[in-house]
């Protein structure tokens, strides 16, 4: 089986083009006990993540100064492959994916906020079809925005790969196991920056700069859908607590609050203009 | 189990609250909690579903696999049972907190399952190969009442679980030939009417009461699990807690248990229909349903 079929100018074998996404769909605040929770479907590949803290640091032998200690555990449900995993987490490759993660929202959390403090992040793999690593990340983000810990931006997560000419963007597990390079970036799309980043397989050095260029599109039209999602649920809590009805109100009275705010700025603007006169005075 | 924090001033409220037969969240003592269950949400799993007591939030999938019977009983197959504890519930469970309570609950569940489970329709050729199902169970939110929510979960995955059909099984000398059917939709399922649920019997003063909170769990001196089945059969029983309960009250909870046990397996056995009937092409929520 090859990566790329021939059938509609090179279709992938789930019908995606090159520069497709799986399907995303998320939700924030899924559990009320944790500080902040977040569910998401990438594909068939899901991940819950559950965020508790910032709260004093539980062991006290670890010594933390002037910044927060982030604790990141991965782990995956036994039944989340094809074949049944014999335990959920503490083998070398869930240890080392912990690892990673904790390096990526590392990044992107003001750490220096909470000092002498800790934050606790789980994720939770319940179904794996690739990309396991990405959609962990992408959860994370979302599950620290629901507990309201200050971050620079959010850190979105997105793999690619190479199949002859063409780069493939968020790639399943089918196309994990098919070969081909597997690049894995971790990115702070506003900035541009990037948080992690790893290669499987051997790649030319002629490609990488598509491969990147082609995962770092991905992750900034993923952070394009995390955004939406999020404002929508911010809309939907602030709604709630009769916060923002500004986003609930007509065009009409929208404008008409418009119009309102800027003459209230112009008056502003003479009686201070008033005031320097009378200084001057 | 991990405890939450309450003060004396608020146990009193509670105990005394249940003296009169009003709870905390206005139930009486013999009522639940509503649940919310789904099944078939795990693609990657045979059978799969998920309950969701109130703030217990329990996700089961059931895997298939080949395997070769126990030499004692050639003619059975075997059914494992698997409990996480996910960190997502508690940070308390992080590493290896949570495995105490998940031996619990798993050993809860076979000892529930031993004399009740239809194993003997899991046979293949008799002495040399049998269906094995292992029942993983992952704990995603605490909210009291863990085992009763942990049982009715496990019945309904088991329910959906669907288990491809042998199309031929020939023995020849020690080589078997097994051959599934071509058609992966060509399965069967298991009969679960005999299957119990588990039933929590939570003793506060003098009164006893279902489907616990985790702070009437903490209020609670002792209580009462029991195994029953449709048919009102009690399959398995065992104290949980630190104190003692007397012979007395032991009887009495016994029998209240039973009842409890029987409209409590009725009313799963009704959802679950309810829900097959909706068909494979029924919208499938998952953790994205707001309620």
């Amino acid at each position: 089986m090859d990566l790329l079929t021939e059938y509609g100018g090179g279709l992938r074998n789930d019908g995606r083009r090159g520069h497709e996404l799986r399907k995303i769909r998320c939700r924030l605040g899924v559990f009320s006990q944790s500080d902040g929770s977040a569910y998401i479907e990438q594909g068939n590949t899901k991940v819950l993540a559950a965020v508790y803290g910032p709260r004093p640091v539980r062991n006290k032998q670890i010594k933390v100064h002037g910044s927060v200690l982030i604790n990141f555990q991965y782990s995956m449900a036994v039944f989340s492959t094809g074949e049944r995993k014999t335990r959920p987490r503490g083998d070398r490759k869930t240890s080392e994916i912990s690892l990673q993660l904790r390096q990526a929202v590392s990044a992107a959390i003001m750490t220096e906020v909470h000092p002498r403090s800790q934050i606790d992040i789980f994720v939770e793999v319940l179904q794996a079809d690739g990309g396991n690593f990405c959609a962990c990340v992408n959860a994370a983000t979302l599950a620290l925005i629901d507990a309201g810990i200050p971050m620079r931006e959010y850190v979105v997560a997105c793999s690619a790969s190479l199949a002859g000419d063409t780069p493939l963007v968020d790639i399943s597990h089918l196309e994990e196991t098919l070969g081909g390079p597997n690049l894995t970036v971790a990115a702070l799309p506003l900035s541009g920056k990037v948080a992690v980043m790893e290669l499987s397989q051997k790649l030319h050095l002629d490609h990488l700069p598509r491969v990147l260029d082609c995962a770092l599109k991905g992750c900034a039209d993923i952070h394009a859908i995390l955004d939406t999602a999020i404002k929508q649920h911010l809309i939907k809590v602030a709604g709630a607590r009769g916060l923002g009805k500004k986003f609930h109100l007509g065009q009409q009275t929208q404008n008409k609050l418009k119009n309102d705010k800027e003459e209230e700025e112009e008056e502003d603007d003479e009686m201070s203009k008033k005031d320097v006169e009378m200084i001057t005075l | 189990m991990a405890q939450v924090l309450i003060n004396d001033a608020e146990k009193k409220f509670i105990v005394d609250g249940v003296e009169v037969n009003m709870r905390n969240d206005g139930r009486t003592c013999n009522s639940y909690r509503p649940m919310e269950l789904e099944c078939d949400l795990v693609s990657t799993a045979n059978g799969s579903a998920r309950l969701r007591l109130a703030n217990s939030d329990i996700l089961v999938g059931v895997k298939t696999e080949i395997d070769a019977p126990h030499p004692d009983t050639p003619d059975l197959g075997k059914v494992e049972f698997f409990v996480d504890c996910s960190a997502n519930a508690t940070p308390v469970f992080e590493g290896r907190g949570g495995e105490d309570l998940a031996t619990e609950i798993s050993n809860s569940l076979s000892k529930a399952y031993y004399s009740s489970f239809p194993l003997h329709k899991l046979k293949i050729v008799s002495g040399h190969m049998c269906w094995k199902l292992t029942v993983d169970i992952l704990i995603l939110e605490l909210g009291g009442n863990l085992f009763d929510a942990t049982s009715l979960a496990v019945k309904a995955a088991l329910y959906s679980t669907q288990i491809p059909r042998v199309s031929t099984a020939a023995v020849d000398g020690k080589n078997i030939d097994l051959q599934l059917s071509d058609d992966p939709h060509d399965c069967w399922s298991l009969d679960v009417s005999c299957i119990p649920c588990l039933v929590t019997m939570c003793k506060i003063g003098d009164h006893h009461l279902v489907d616990p909170t985790q702070e009437e769990e903490a209020c609670s001196n002792a209580s009462l699990i029991m195994a029953v089945t449709r048919k009102g059969k009690i399959t398995s029983t065992f104290k949980y807690g630190d104190s003692s309960l007397h012979y007395n009250s032991v009887t009495k909870i016994l029998k209240a248990g039973v009842e409890v046990g029987k409209s409590l397996n009725q009313a799963l056995d009704e959802a679950l229909v309810r829900e097959s009937k909706l068909g494979p092409n029924r919208k499938k929520f998952g953790f994205l349903f707001v309620n």
